[in-house]
């Protein structure tokens, strides 16, 4: 690790350099291949990637006989477009609507994101620069377990929600309080948890030491260091994290089937439903797919300059 | 955990000798019936006669847990509005094509639904073995009785005691083919296996499409439609007790006679000159989805398509399914006149998890003839039929469906449930599907069933 | 439930939960000393590991315990499964199915994730540039599923063509390719579905973390003469490790774990079972309990690996 280098304690201001020739490593490293070649690659690898999602826009817009008797790329040479997809997968109405399952989406989501974001951070904080016995025994564990797949957990969870221990109140079942909705978001919380922590952790551990221990000795608690100086330089990697729960929570088909009542099922679950009831009606899905990407394309778009400002530049540049 | 707290303080624990009609001794026991006091809301309204019997349901609620989702729900749940009406009970519904999986998940978790409509009687088994399951109360057993074949009720059985009983079913024995084609090329729906394969030979010797079609691709479960093909094959070629000794495993699954049927189910689907219509080669059929599997009739590119009568839902909109029409089935000819016309098919079951009035109310409305045919009006464009002898034909909505009918209740035909259903899941749902698709791909017969034998749990 | 008693559940959900937490950091804001401290850490982690235990650890330890049973969770059965999973020729393919797995989709994600992040750094189109390869993480895999089947479908080579790489074969003269049937390539075609989702995560956060290279360092090794693809290996690459390890980590660790991949596509046939997906069939369909738990177990211990060599990682890192 001795070619790792460390970053600069950010109370340092930045020495102000010669701003002529100034230049990042990844510019620098792309100069060595031709600028050409680099964009050539990068354009193969966008293209590559972007292709497959491209087909089945085109094909949630082509009429169903088209769309199970040729190619995708049929439709430019003799183009037969209708938007009968998009309206049958967005019509019905009242609780089969569309927007009843993206309100459900949404009120899953929000606190299926923020709950276990906040216990994370709090718990990354503990792993990182608290001082306890057995930190890094329970910290390996909780890292370890990352494993468990969620299939595992799905009947003893469920065991537990609907007759937890010491009579307290049951969390699934007909008597479900919101629906089951606290089910779902206790699930997600958990689930979530071992990687939030992982990476938070070791996001955190970027920060440099000196900052914490300068202001331990000014007198400042833990409680004050983690609001005033971890989350302000965290914010950013908070977000980048908080998306990705977003993603996967909002894309969750699994947690959803098993623990959410008919009443607050999400969009996935209408998704699967939408292909019939023996699977021949997987064209609506095409149509079907793009309606449930619009919410999560905004908010990766949205909050895309989190990104670019990065998920560490926050701790080091502070 | 059966412990559900009973909101009801009116329940009596009513024997059932008040409500027995005359003749029927059930053989199976049956759950002690639960029925709510006070006037049925039915009382004096036209139509609910059948359905006063179940007393005052007001204000309670019945969850069904279903594999059928939209659009063919909405036809089941406006076929219990007549409940509601009579008996005041509310039917909160709801269907997830994940039901298999979902289901055992809920039951082993404690947090089973009420009624779950349960399409494999194997399944059933797995269920009753929780300790979850109620058994039926007595009159579900009558309508039973009354209405189904006493095959029909061993299906719902387990160990002589009586749990579920038919709902749905669905002819598996078909082939689907075109009715306009045939009659433009002069061909003839072929009475027995033999003039099946002289009609796939002239079909092919033509030379403008090949005669068979298949697709077998359907994930987890890929390889089922050929179990269909076998067991077809098998039942006509051992008869209707020889085939259940096998289900039952009583002789080996790998039986010289099991061999010579799967042999004579290659002697289509692995002859490269009769598949794979409209796809490709023999493997062809392993890689494509049973959705696809028929589909090229339409574009005049394979000309025979064995499934089941459900597959009337693929034919894209616009497809005319009639005798007539671009789309029908026929009767898969039988192969040995001595052993009758042995129809093979799958139903549904209603499995009740709860033995609240309510919920034993609307078991035994199910099992009636009132809601068979109320189904049958709620379902104008076809795509349900019920083996429910009460079923009155000339209510079903499709040309296909009557077809059905006519076969469940044609009293030469010998009904047999579709035998992986009704195996061990570790065979049903594993083994014989996965063995299947590698027999497709190149395994031959001998060493595919002798590795279902090896796999049957002791 | 109403859309509005909906919304104001969660309102009331995300209000109790604020609340509890700014009482716990409240209650604690004072303690400072030595004792105080502890009941702090217990207030920060307490919540997490109360919730990983009841959730994850207590499930966990429950199937480790049911893998000595029979299949339906009642007859001990001693170590038969396990015997079972390594000398039954069908899952010991399983096995190295899920090797492969494991080997290609977080290097090659990872290596396409940096080499995108790289090229598209600073780029007058990188923010679009960026969403494009983010896509696929967007997309549900019940859409990923048919995206997929546009792709790889097969058709005989005289009929219409509805998969892209078989009408590009045909296209050009070549016979038309079954790219889900012919082990062992069918699952590389199966890998390749997760490499293009995983390669928007990994180049999400190496893309940040080459960002927070200071530029003094690019500086002075520009100064030195050093360019191009050293300065790839030598400058951009240690300077990320510590992220480097993390997403390669996260990624093996997720890979181990994707069953709806399999499920989806091929339902395991055709020699393209990997363990998470045995471990569903066998547990879901098979209703076969023991075998399942068994396979689990092996999930488990096949992560071993990566969790020492990240604890031993994270030693180097507090030696530092």
């Amino acid at each position: 690790m001795t070619t790792t280098p460390t970053p600069e304690p950010a109370m340092v201001k930045e020495t102000p350099g010669p701003t002529t020739g100034k230049k990042s490593a990844s510019r620098a490293a792309r100069e060595g291949l031709t600028s050409k070649t680099a964009s050539g690659v990068s354009l193969v690898i966008a293209l590559l990637w972007t292709l497959p999602t491209f087909g089945l826009l085109v094909s949630s817009f082509r009429p169903e006989r088209e769309a199970k008797g040729n190619g995708w790329w049929n439709a430019f040479t003799d183009p037969n477009f209708t938007l009968d997809n998009y309206r049958e997968v967005l019509g019905g109405e009242g609780d089969a609507s569309l927007v009843t399952f993206l309100v459900n989406s949404i009120v899953i989501t929000i606190p299926g994101v923020l709950i276990p974001i906040t216990l994370a951070t709090l718990a990354a904080y503990a792993f990182a620069w608290m001082k306890f016995k057995g930190r890094d025994v329970l910290f390996v564990a909780m890292f370890a377990l990352q494993i468990v797949p969620i299939q595992v957990t799905l009947i003893p969870l469920l065991s537990l929600y609907t007759s937890p221990p010491f009579n307290l109140r049951p969390l699934a079942g007909r008597d479900a309080p919101a629906g089951g909705l606290y089910e779902l978001w206790l699930s997600h919380a958990i689930f979530a948890m071992p990687l939030a922590i992982f990476l938070l952790h070791n996001f955190m551990r970027e920060i440099p030491g000196e900052l914490i221990e300068s202001a331990r000795v000014d007198g400042a608690g833990h409680v004050e260091i983690f609001t005033k100086i971890m989350l302000p330089l965290m914010a950013p990697a908070i977000a980048a994290f908080g998306i990705f729960q977003f993603l996967w929570v909002w894309n969750d088909l699994l947690v959803a089937l098993v623990f959410s009542g008919p009443d607050v099922a999400p969009l996935t679950v209408k998704l699967v439903n939408l292909v019939g009831q023996r699977g021949e009606d997987w064209h609506l899905l095409s149509a079907g797919a793009f309606v449930s990407l619009v919410i999560p394309l905004a908010v990766f778009l949205g909050l895309q300059r989190y990104f670019v400002r990065g998920l560490l530049a926050g701790s080091v540049k502070g | 955990m059966r412990s559900r707290n009973i909101r009801h303080a009116t329940i009596a624990a009513m024997a059932a000798t008040g409500l027995v009609l005359a003749g029927c001794a059930s053989d199976t026991s049956t759950s002690e019936t639960n029925t709510a006091e006070g006037t049925s809301p039915g009382e004096g309204v036209e139509g609910c006669e059948d359905l006063t019997q179940f007393g005052d349901l007001s204000g309670t609620e019945v969850n069904v847990y279903t594999s059928i989702i939209e659009p063919e729900s909405d036809a089941h749940k406006a076929s219990y509005e007549k409940f509601t009406e009579c008996t005041g009970a509310e039917v909160a519904y709801e269907g997830s094509n994940q039901f298999e999986t979902q289901l055992i998940v809920r039951v082993r978790g404690g947090n089973a639904p009420d009624i779950a409509y349960v399409p494999q009687p194997g399944l059933l088994g797995t269920l009753v073995d929780t300790g979850s399951v109620v058994p039926a109360p007595e009159p579900t057993a009558e309508n039973v009785d009354e209405f189904w074949g006493e095959d029909w009720k061993n299906y719902g059985s387990v160990d002589d005691t009586f749990y579920a009983a038919p709902l749905g079913a669905n002819v598996k024995s078909f082939v689907w083919y075109s009715p306009k084609m045939f009659e433009k090329e002069g061909y003839e729906v072929p009475e027995t296996w033999d003039e099946m394969l002289e009609l796939s030979d002239e079909i092919a010797q033509k030379g403008d499409m090949k005669p068979w079609c298949a697709g077998i691709e359907s994930g987890e479960g890929t390889g089922w439609v050929l179990t269909d093909w076998l067991e077809d094959a098998l039942l006509r070629d051992v008869g209707p007790e020889t085939y259940d000794q096998w289900v039952n495993h009583e002789i080996p699954f790998d039986d010289p006679q099991v061999v010579e049927s799967l042999d004579r189910v290659g002697g289509i689907l692995k002859n490269s000159d009769y598949v794979n219509g409209g796809h490709g080669d023999v493997n062809s059929i392993a890689t494509t989805t049973f959705q696809d599997g028929g589909l090229p009739i339409i574009d005049g590119n394979c000309a025979l398509h064995r499934q089941a009568s459900f597959y009337a839902a693929q034919w894209p909109e616009g497809t005319d399914v009639s005798e007539n029409g671009d789309v029908f089935a026929f009767y898969l000819p039988v192969t040995n006149e001595d052993n009758g016309r042995p129809v093979l098919g799958g139903g549904e079951f209603t499995v009740a998890f709860d033995d609240r009035p309510e919920v034993q109310a609307f078991q035994t409305y199910l099992s009636s003839d009132v809601w068979a045919n109320e189904k049958a009006e709620a379902t104008p464009g076809g795509g349900w039929v019920s083996a429910n002898t009460g079923l009155d034909i000339e209510l079903l909505g499709s040309p296909i469906d009557r077809l059905s009918a006519e076969t469940f209740q044609d009293p030469e035909a010998v009904f047999r449930f579709d035998g992986s259903d009704l195996m061990p899941s570790a065979v049903g749902a594993g083994s014989f599907w996965k063995e299947m698709t590698s027999w497709i791909t190149g395994d031959d017969s001998e060493d595919a069933l002798q590795n279902i034998e090896e796999s049957w749990p002791n | 439930m109403t859309t509005t008693e909906k919304l104001i559940q969660m309102v009331i959900a995300i209000a109790l939960f604020i609340g509890v937490m700014a009482a716990i950091l409240l209650l604690t804001q004072r303690l400072k000393s030595r004792r105080g401290e502890r009941i702090q850490a217990v207030a920060f982690v307490g919540p997490a590991l109360f919730l990983v235990a009841v959730g994850l650890l207590y499930p966990a330890v429950k199937t480790a315990y049911q893998s000595f049973f029979g299949a339906n969770g009642e007859n001990f059965v001693g170590i038969e499964n396990y015997i079972d999973i390594f000398t039954n020729s069908g899952l010991l393919v399983v096995l190295r199915n899920t090797m492969l797995w494991v080997l290609l989709v977080p290097t090659l994600s990872t290596f396409i994730g940096l080499v995108y992040a790289v090229l598209v750094d600073r780029s007058r189109f990188e923010k679009l540039a960026k969403a494009l390869v983010f896509l696929p993480m967007a997309i549900s895999l019940v859409g990923a599923s048919i995206i997929w089947k546009f792709v790889y479908e097969y058709k005989g080579t005289e009929n219409t063509q509805i998969g892209l790489l078989n009408g590009v074969l045909k296209a050009l003269g070549f016979d038309t390719y079954n790219f889900l049937f012919y082990s062992p390539w069918n699952t590389l075609f199966l890998i390749v579905i997760l490499i293009w989702i995983q390669a928007g995560f990994a180049m999400t956060i190496l893309s940040a973390s080459i960002k927070a290279i200071p530029d003094d360092i690019v500086e002075a090794a520009s100064l030195d003469g050093v360019s191009g693809l050293k300065m790839f290996f030598f400058i951009t690459v240690p300077s990320i490790r510590p992220s480097l390890i993390v997403v390669l980590t996260t990624i093996s660790i997720g890979t181990l774990k994707v069953f709806d991949i399999v499920q989806t596509s091929t339902g395991g046939r055709f020699d393209t079972s990997v363990l998470a997906y045995e471990y569903y069939f066998q547990y879901f369909v098979s209703l076969n309990q023991g075998l399942a738990a068994a396979l689990a177990v092996v999930i488990f211990a096949l992560v071993s690996p990566i969790i020492i060599y990240n604890v031993r990682q994270m030693r180097k890192l507090e030696a530092r």
